[in-house]
């Protein structure tokens, strides 16, 4: 099993949670989060003091799927996910060493 | 017999025509002042219930309208102490006002230093009654002595909520509530004594002061500057980013601010006619003109025109023309109000910047820094030349040495008793929070509450 965990444009989310539904994937986490790349921030300015504000909001995505599935996940985050400007975000995959489905006590793949 | 409790806020002309009829019925036969009396007093209902709305307004301004306007200005974790700081000003202000504030600020009997301070006569509001009157600038109109008091309470309220802001997210609120009691009491108390009442030292000498720009704003702005300068800066200043967590609070606050204005300054007008309308044009007018001013040289400078810059330079618009509202003229409004924000604009980012000061909420800036302006204006403004009411004897370069003098001794005696005041709180029950609770936030450590539960 591997985890993918993919770093994106806020505003991608929806077309990005679409596409993977489309491939079959049931489920995944969201959370939203600052970060900084070869991005950079912006500048804030109240009255007289000035902030530069290095970190821009993102969101990461995270999902556990299965092996097989897993070229195919990432191929359709990377595509959906790209705007081909700067800050575009990520993709880190992990091994994932168990799994368990809380209600059922199903463990390993199928409890993904 | 008439009760001739003397003023607040001034028309000098009016108040000098006032004073010469007294002084003709003093030598009048008493047959003539027979009749003059029986001619003068009156109270009437529209300017009684005009009062009582003016009042209410200027409270507005204070709850929730300041609290909000500073509490935007903070971070979140502080958001509670601005509001609770503000609200509990004010409320132990009015307590004081009615046991002795009024007695000693608007009163006589202060003896030999009767320019300078009152006297008891007024102890606990002794001998006022629903039927007592006071005068207003118009001869024979009154109005009932409780509303005038009452009016006045909100401005003693108001002043030492206006300074919380120079020293937010870093005083004890035990030190703030003594520093509020002992600064209203020997520094608000005798200037506004020295202002508004008519033997009163800068009253006497000719100083213009309609609502309030050396009572309230001079005074809050110095004394938030020294505040500022003996507590030191803010944990991180310079260094962290302190922006502010909500500026929609602000803008509701400060809009707040500007509609309780009308109280403010058109309410300083005792009564509800044509010279309390000048005073309510100019109120709009001087606020739309900073408000446009402060933008103007934001964009120029900053290249973006911000939304905490139109409310601050609304603000600065409002204090400017507080002294001016019922002596100048719309047109001299607008420029007053424009250059005004202008000025406070560069002083609360370059020179506070240069001077490396932390007046968290410009408290200095706006309100000093406009108070300053509009006083000194008001001596060029009220010229009818220039669109003003016009002054008894005036002379430009006269009135505007009377205002300079009016503000250089605001300036210094707010100084000077502001920083002893701070130095005797700071040595009996400490001024500042421990690092730790500072960095906590004062919402949590001062008063175990969050603003946001989120």
């Amino acid at each position: 099993m591997k985890m993918i965990v993919a770093v994106i444009k806020p505003f991608k989310l929806e077309e990005v949670r679409e596409a993977l539904t489309a491939i079959g994937v049931q489920g995944l986490m969201v959370s939203e989060v600052k970060g900084y790349g070869r991005q950079s921030g912006h500048t804030e300015i109240y009255r007289g003091a000035e902030y530069v504000v290095n970190f821009v909001p993102k969101i990461k995505l995270e999902l556990v799927v299965t092996d097989q599935a897993a070229p195919q996940v990432i191929d359709a985050l990377a595509t959906t996910a790209k705007t081909g400007k700067i800050g575009d975000g990520k993709i880190f995959v992990l091994d994932v060493e168990q799994a368990l489905r809380v209600r059922t006590g199903e463990v390993g793949e199928e409890a993904l | 017999m008439l009760n001739f409790t003397k003023m607040a806020g001034l028309a000098a002309m009016a108040a000098m025509s006032a004073a010469q009829a007294r002084a003709q019925e003093a030598v009048g036969s008493v047959a003539d002042e027979a009749v003059a009396e029986a001619v003068t007093a009156t109270v009437d209902k529209g300017d009684t219930t005009w009062m009582i709305v003016a009042t209410i307004l200027v409270l507005i301004m204070t709850v929730p309208g300041l609290a909000l306007f500073y509490g935007g200005l903070v971070r979140a974790k502080n958001m509670l102490s601005v509001l609770m700081q503000v609200f509990v000003v004010a409320c132990v202000m009015m307590i004081i006002w009615v046991v002795y504030g009024y007695s000693l600020a608007l009163n006589g009997g202060g003896g030999g230093l009767d320019a300078f301070i009152g006297g008891f006569s007024r102890l606990f509001l002794a001998g006022v009654t629903p039927d007592s009157t006071v005068a207003t600038f118009s001869e024979g109109v009154e109005i009932p002595e409780y509303i005038f008091i009452c009016f006045q309470m909100t401005f003693f309220a108001i002043t030492p909520a206006i300074i919380v802001g120079g020293f937010a997210e870093r005083m004890k609120f035990s030190a703030v509530l003594l520093f509020c009691i002992l600064w209203s009491t020997f520094v608000y108390i005798p200037i506004a004594h020295m202002v508004w009442y008519a033997d009163g030292y800068l009253f006497a000498m000719g100083a213009l002061d309609f609502a309030g720009g050396t009572v309230v704003h001079i005074n809050a702005g110095i004394a938030a500057l020294v505040g500022c300068l003996v507590l030191g800066k803010r944990i991180g200043y310079g260094k962290e980013p302190l922006p502010p967590h909500s500026l929609v609070m602000t803008m509701i606050g400060g809009s707040l601010l500007w509609v309780g204005w009308f109280g403010f300054n058109a309410g300083s007008n005792l009564e509800a006619n044509g010279g309390t309308t000048l005073a309510v044009i100019n109120t709009f007018v001087a606020a739309a003109g900073a408000t446009l001013g402060w933008m103007t040289m934001e964009w120029l400078e900053k290249g973006k025109p911000s939304l905490l810059g139109v409310i601050s330079g609304a603000v600065t618009g409002l204090v400017a023309v507080t002294p001016a509202a019922g002596l100048i003229g719309p047109m001299g409004a607008i420029v007053l109000g424009a250059i005004a924000s202008v000025i406070s604009f560069f002083f609360c980012t370059t020179v506070k910047n240069a001077l490396n000061y932390d007046d968290s909420l410009d408290v200095f800036g706006i309100h000093g820094v406009a108070g300053i302006i509009g006083s000194i204006g008001t001596g060029v403004l009220v010229s009818p030349a220039l669109g003003g009411v016009g002054v008894d004897g005036y002379t430009m370069a006269g009135q505007v040495w009377i205002q300079i003098v009016a503000v250089l001794i605001t300036v210094v005696w707010c100084g000077v008793v502001s920083f002893i005041l701070y130095k005797l709180v700071d040595m009996t029950i400490g001024l500042r929070v421990s690092a730790e609770k500072e960095r906590e936030g004062l919402d949590i450590t001062e008063h175990g509450e969050r603003a946001y539960v989120l």
